[in-house]
């Protein structure tokens, strides 16, 4: 199987905190992998890096075979297209429409509405949303459609590689399962690569791989079929929400 | 005295990078502003948002202006007899100086304010990173537009000032003060000439560029959360402000002899 994203010593400090120390990581190409972790350890600055929102102190992210980290900010911007970034809070843009918001890339480019509205109502149909809430603006819609939108957003640009930051955080968990069922359809359907960070552990239903970050390493990386059945220490207290074990309850707070 | 040269280090280094911060960042907008293409609808309403919604305090601010300047300069002048001198000395006061610092200083107040806010806002809650995954210049969509439209639209505001100004020293000395209208007349047409009004108005681009740079630099940095949106507001009005007031006298000095 190859290798999409492969990061290797991967460091970042923020203040006096070591994010990121000595990651290494490498992701499938289109398969879904999980990077669980507790609340505070990094993950989501780990997919800020992988994305280049944030530029690590040392270490090497690969791409297809190019290294992100040294990217110019043109080749950067290139860079973007590939990738799609769904956010916690979907980070829809206020003050415009949901249409708006979903056709943005290709409104900018100067695309006229009557080209961008089809390809709008393609995509809110993907994600399983009526075209009704077309003109509705974000703060008119539940926090389930507008990660839902915050997906058609990312759709548009048929990215390669889709990262998840948190995609059920603050859901009740039927639309967390609706959600879920989502992401699984479009990895099927698209067949993209796809990074979700989360500590929900249901998302095992879902993925291929999964990844555990602790202290700013990953400490374990495995198929997710089997890894009820791990003896990794780190995983086995992590998902059975165990107190003790290697992963230290006031860990966060005194790092 | 360790003490004291080490805080004078540190500050002089806090100077040295919140000062080449904000270089970075204007150089970041005026290289989208050159290199990417204007959105010239989102210029206008921008215009719309600063300009027309900031109308009604600016012709509050320069009609009051006008009308008190008015009355403290009788007061001067009636101890040497020079009343007959205020038309012009509102008139040049309000066009040379109070109509552009008083505008920039309200505009300051209400739009710097609220580009802080917005773009603050925006940036806590990840819509200016998702800008930037969505391959969109957050430079050239977010502050351009209003750096652009402020620059245009200030001085304009400022000659409502200035207008509203003269307009309320006459209406204090003719009506209140119980002057002649027509040396107040005479007067302002007489001392104000052209190259005051243009002087008055270049310094209110200056101004208008000052306060929305000010204010989008101090939101596009913000974090921390609703206080940190609070904190980059507060500091947007002190600082424009005070760059406001700096500016001025470097302007004035630089256009002494338009």
């Amino acid at each position: 199987m190859t290798s999409i994203i492969k990061i290797v010593d991967l460091k970042k400090k923020l203040g006096d905190r070591m994010i990121s120390d000595g990651i290494n990581l490498e992701i499938p190409t289109g398969q879904t992998t999980v990077i669980l972790g507790r609340s505070g350890e990094g993950k989501s600055i780990l997919l800020k890096q992988i994305i280049g929102l944030m530029k690590p102190d040392s270490g090497t992210i690969m791409v297809e075979g190019t290294d992100v980290t040294k990217l110019s900010e043109k080749a950067r911007a290139d860079q973007y297209a590939k990738f799609g970034y769904v956010f916690q809070f979907a980070a829809l843009l206020d003050s415009l429409t949901i249409f708006e918001n979903i056709g943005i890339t290709l409104l900018e480019k100067g695309e006229s509405v009557d080209v961008v509205l089809p390809i709008v109502k393609e995509k809110l149909s993907l994600v399983n949303l009526s075209h009704d809430v077309l003109y509705k603006y974000p703060a008119d819609l539940s926090g389930g459609m507008r990660k839902r939108v915050g997906l058609a957003r990312t759709l548009l640009t048929s990215p390669e590689v889709i990262l998840y930051d948190e995609p059920t955080t603050g859901l009740d968990p039927i639309t967390s399962r609706v959600i879920h069922d989502l992401i699984c359809d479009m990895q099927h359907h698209l067949k993209i690569t796809t990074v979700i960070i989360s500590h929900d552990v249901e998302i095992f239903k879902y993925a291929d791989n999964v990844a555990l970050l602790h202290q700013g390493k990953i400490r374990y990386f495995g198929d997710a079929k089997t890894i009820w059945q791990s003896d990794n220490p780190y995983i086995y207290q992590f998902i059975r929400g165990d107190i003790n074990g290697p992963i230290q309850h006031t860990a966060n707070e005194n790092r | 005295m360790v003490h004291l040269i080490s805080l004078l280090g540190r500050i002089t280094l806090q100077v040295c990078e919140l000062l080449g911060s904000f270089s970075l960042f204007v150089f970041n907008v005026l290289r989208a502003l050159v290199t990417k293409r204007l959105r010239l609808h989102r210029v206008i309403t921008q215009m719309e948002v600063i300009g027309v919604g900031s109308l009604i305090i600016v012709i509050l601010t320069g009609t009051f202006s006008g009308m008190v300047f008015a009355l403290q300069s009788y007061i001067g002048f009636q101890r040497v007899g020079g009343e007959q001198f205020i038309g012009a000395v509102v008139a040049l006061g309000m066009v040379r100086e109070l109509g552009p610092v008083l505008t920039g200083l309200m505009i300051t107040g209400r739009a710097g304010s609220g580009i802080a806010a917005e773009i603050g806002t925006m940036r806590i809650t990840e819509q200016i990173d998702a800008l930037t995954t969505l391959s969109i210049n957050p430079y050239n969509y977010l502050i351009v537009p209003r750096l652009v439209a402020s620059t245009i639209i200030l001085p304009f505001l400022a000659l409502f000032a200035m207008l509203c100004g003269i307009v309320g020293g006459y209406v204090v000395c003719v009506h209140v003060l119980q002057l002649s209208a027509e040396d107040y007349i005479s007067n302002v047409s007489t001392c104000v000439e052209m190259r005051d009004i243009i002087g008055g108005m270049i310094k209110s681009a200056v101004f208008g560029f000052i306060l929305s740079a000010v204010g989008a630099y101090q939101g596009f940095f913000a974090h921390g959360g609703a206080r940190g949106v609070g904190a980059a507001t507060t500091q947007a009005v002190v600082t424009g402000s005070i760059m406001i007031l700096i500016s001025n006298y470097m302007l004035t000095k630089m256009l002494e002899h338009l």
